[in-house]
């Protein structure tokens, strides 16, 4: 095990950042213009990337597997994008923002990259407006802010429930301009199955177009990932059907480290689960919280004759609903950060007060919002998510209390980076969800966008100028080399085992069970005696996939089967990373609970005097277990403290 | 439920498609339309047939990516809703129900139900965009904007470029897929600065991508599943028409000088 050098910069945490620009190498404009970079991915840091990095000057080649920028999985993020603007003048600050994020996500990240996110996260508004993105707006023609999950200021710009959409769009039209001026080109329906290293450094991909089944092979000077979460390892997430951990997965085997692979976030608002054919979850935005109030009834008599259909939700007194959250958190009450919320509407269910047809479900009531506040100002707020919600579950929000459970959303764990983003492989970086670097163990409302940004506008291009500037004599680099040949022989090496394995069942029978052994072992609780099963079910499940899993159709045509099977047999080997990295770490810590580890009432237990770390995980070869390094995490600013949000 | 399906099949761009039966049953009712042909699908794969190809991706109705023509309607018969966002219990049990891609000369056929949609690509291409660089841009508050301006050009600018206001036109026209984006930029005071020519530089691509002209029946706005009004086109035309009188104004002006 070696100890992780992050590279931060000297000096106090306020002027790390500043001092890093001041001293960081430039490349100039001619030579520029001889260096190529990939960007893998065009979602809010993909996009943000490939556009900033072609109006700089570089040449830009940027893979994406859906058929337009447009529709990589930001566009569904619907709650908003946090900066410390202070506009509402209610205390907020850099240093506030900072520390929230630190203390949201549990004290696991570290301080210098979430200072500098924090520092940056103005000029994203900025740069936003300016490309036109229609943010909600005062009376008086300002900028206007919510208040959104675990935060207590202001700090959330947002356009109704479609942040995300209008952000990306920004993005995707700043790429679009990029690509009609020529210094980005665009490889769309394309998966990148591998990632080619020459002489120790990153220099391509290998991608498969996904409308005429070639194998392709696209060589750079550097290579940015910015391929997402890989929440869909659950099978069941509100990820997109295509996300995926692919070309995170192909660097990890190429040996970049593999960090905290166990922090992932379950969400606490989503539409709960009605049945076994069910392919996705869809989330209810966390800004729904601000006006709706989560409980359970109080005696078990209601739930059962809520159960039975005796009963509606409106026919039970106040006085007989349990508002547990408020009851247990009276500080923060339903605003409380989503690691605490969904583990509490899990404990509630588990003790029998659940509601729905299943008893997997709480409800969010928004009655009391709609007295106090109206309807017309309720239905301006949240109308597209109550249409949304009516759509699904067939039932009004206006008239009936929503009904929700926590789902997985999101993963905090990623590629190890260091402080310039980049991963263990020179030349090889990775921004956006796809890095582990900023939210710890929990992420706090809003702050995906903010990152996912903030490494695309502003921190990837500078850093990447620096390592860029030392390759300014590299010729192009030849896709003929051996490398090249290599990577893309094995890559058709892959598939080819995965289409003649002559079984019987489809890719999705595999990943449903995936899920299964996920959710159960490794999910919203975790155990020893359950992570150490999972090891058993995941190597079972490896097995049987490898001879059972059935491909129709041809390779050289379109075949999503073949999509599919490519990317769950990477969710099965990353499966069982998560859950050697959850038995590693004996401690709770935001989304990572180990019930072994907890208070007398049932919170979170940390143990800075040993956990305090980032773990990240080293390849070592197919069925062998991967090896963890270090890198400790050191707190000059904030003291660590039990997380309280009573 | 059970259902009958007639669904469009073709190999590749070249091959020729046509309407082939299938039968699902015992589908619930609280299936979303993709569940019930993820359903179909797996039936086909363990009987060593090819599943249909269809575009699908977040579905949760935001990313644009799924495009069927369902019994004669983009997206189906639940107005204001994507394919994905479509349940079975909007259906009869025991229904016939027909399956086709998007038909648009500018949007040719990929496979079975997937079309190549990549001209709107090329119309934002064009300009349907602000000119600004990451950096050096004014502090967000120092312009301010009307609350109903910006909750206009919000409206429009929820397009999520999914393709159905094209597939129900009789034109194939792309007027209400550009209108809402030369609207919401148009409607903000930072757009303003270069919207005469981006309205003529998108509306030219357009007419070279092979989108027809404007049908005037509305059906775009009927189906399009965020609702999009066609307000929006009437507002490109006025914006089109006055940059057009303008450079012609303009080109007068330099010319007697």
């Amino acid at each position: 095990m070696t100890r992780l050098n992050a590279r931060i910069p000297d000096g106090p945490l306020a002027e790390k950042w500043k001092a890093y620009k001041a001293g960081c190498k430039l490349v100039n404009p001619n030579n520029k213009r001889k260096l190529d970079i990939i960007v893998v991915g065009t979602g809010l840091a993909g996009a943000s990337a490939a556009a900033t990095l072609g109006e700089l000057g570089y040449n830009v080649k940027v893979f994406c597997y859906q058929d337009t920028p447009r529709r990589a999985h930001s566009i569904a993020a619907q709650g908003g994008i946090n900066a410390a603007k202070n506009y509402q003048n209610d205390g907020d600050s850099v240093y506030r923002l900072f520390y929230d994020t630190i203390k949201g996500g549990d004290y696991r990240a570290r301080e210098a990259n979430v200072y500098r996110l924090a520092d940056v996260s103005t000029s994203i508004i900025d740069l936003c407006v300016a490309q036109g993105v229609p943010f909600a707006r005062e009376y008086g023609g300002l900028l206007t802010n919510r208040s959104f999950g675990g935060a207590q200021v202001s700090r959330t710009f947002y356009a109704r429930g479609q942040t995300g959409q209008q952000l990306l769009l920004g993005a995707y039209g700043a790429l679009s301009r990029q690509i009609a001026s020529g210094k980005v080109e665009l490889f769309n329906r394309r998966d990148v199955l591998d990632i080619v290293v020459v002489d120790g450094k990153a220099r391509g991909i290998i991608a498969r177009n996904l409308v005429t089944g070639e194998i392709e092979r696209h060589s750079a000077h550097t290579v940015v990932l910015a391929n997402g979460g890989y929440g869909n390892v659950f099978y069941l997430s509100t990820n997109a059907m295509g996300s995926n951990v692919t070309p995170a997965w192909s660097a990890y085997r190429k040996g970049a480290l593999f960090a905290n692979p166990c922090f992932t976030q379950i969400h606490p608002t989503c539409i709960p689960v009605h049945g076994d054919y069910q392919s996705k979850l869809t989330l209810m935005s966390e800004s729904l919280r601000n006006d709706g109030r989560i409980w359970v009834p109080a005696k078990m008599k209601d739930v059962e004759r809520l159960r039975n259909k005796e009963i509606k939700a409106s026919d039970i007194p106040e006085q007989d609903r349990d508002y547990y959250l408020e009851r247990r958190y009276p500080a923060f009450g339903n605003l409380v950060p989503r690691d605490v919320a969904s583990r509490a509407a899990k404990e509630r269910c588990d003790a029998g007060f659940g509601v729905g047809s299943t008893g997997v479900a709480v409800f969010l009531d928004f009655a009391d919002a709609i007295k106090r506040k109206g309807h017309d100002t309720i239905d301006a707020l949240y109308g597209n998510l109550f249409q949304m919600y009516e759509q699904i579950v067939a039932e009004s929000p206006y008239e009936m209390p929503m009904m929700i459970y926590p789902a997985v959303h999101y993963t905090m764990g990623g590629l190890w980076v260091d402080y310039d983003l980049m991963t263990t492989i020179p030349g090889l970086f990775a921004i956006g969800e796809c890095n582990f670097s900023d939210h710890g163990a929990n992420r706090l409302g809003a702050s995906a966008l903010m990152q996912g940004l903030a490494d695309g506008y502003f921190v990837l291009p500078y850093t990447i100028g620096n390592y860029l500037a030392n390759e300014i004599h590299t010729p192009r680099i030849d896709t003929a080399l051996s490398e090249f040949k290599a990577a893309s022989d094995d890559v058709a090496d892959r598939l080819n085992k995965l289409k003649n394995s002559g079984g019987k069942e489809p890719v999705d029978h595999f990943h449903r069970r995936l899920g299964k052994i996920m959710w159960e072992h490794c999910g919203m609780a975790r155990n020893d005696a359950g992570l150490t099963e999972a090891l058993y079910l995941l190597t079972e499940l490896r097995h049987d996939y490898a001879k059972g899993v059935k491909i129709p159709g041809a390779m050289d045509e379109y075949n999503p089967e073949i999509e599919k099977a490519c990317r769950v047999a990477d969710f099965i080997d990353l499966g069982e990373l998560m859950v050697r990295d959850a038995l590693q770490r004996r401690e709770s810590c935001g989304g990572h609970f180990r019930e072994e580890y907890q208070t007398n009432d049932g919170e979170a237990l940390r143990d800075d005097s040993q956990f305090a770390y980032v773990a990240a995980w080293e390849y070592k070869g197919r069925e062998i277990a991967a090896q963890m390094h270090r890198e400790d995490l050191q707190f000059k600013e904030i003291k660590l403290s039990q997380r309280s949000y009573k | 439920m059970n259902f009958k399906l007639k669904i469009w099949r073709q190999k590749n761009a070249k091959a020729k498609g046509g309407m082939v039966s299938y039968d699902v049953t015992g589908i619930s009712p609280d299936s979303s339309f993709f569940e019930m042909l993820d359903t179909l699908n797996q039936q086909l794969i363990t009987s060593g047939s090819d599943p249909v190809a269809f575009d699908h991706d977040c579905r949760e109705g935001i990313c644009g990516t799924c495009s069927l023509y369902i019994n004669g309607r983009p997206h189906g018969p639940v107005k204001g809703v994507t394919t994905c966002q479509l349940h079975m219990r909007s259906f009869r049990d025991g229904e016939t129900i027909h399956i086709e891609p998007w038909r648009a000369r500018a949007f040719p056929v990929i496979r079975d139900l997937i079309v190549d949609r990549s001209a709107f690509d090329r119309i934002i291409q064009a300009g349907g965009y602000i000119s600004v660089n990451s950096g050096g841009v004014p502090d967000a508050n120092t312009l301010p904007v009307p609350k109903h301006d910006a909750d206009s050009a919000f409206d429009a600018a929820t397009c999520i470029g999914c393709g159905a206001c094209v597939a129900s036109c009789s034109n194939a026209a792309a007027m209400l897929f550009i209108g809402a984006k030369v609207s919401h930029l148009a409607q903000l005071p930072q757009g303003r600065v270069e919207a005469s020519k981006r309205v003529q530089s998108m509306v030219a691509r357009m007419d070279e991508l092979g989108f027809g002209s404007c049908s005037n029946t509305y059906a775009c706005e009927a189906e399009c599943p965020k609702s999009i009004s066609v307000v929006n086109i009437s507002r490109m035309n006025r914006e089109f028409l006055h940059a057009k009188l303008f450079s012609e104004k303009e080109k007068i002006i330099r010319e007697s000088l």
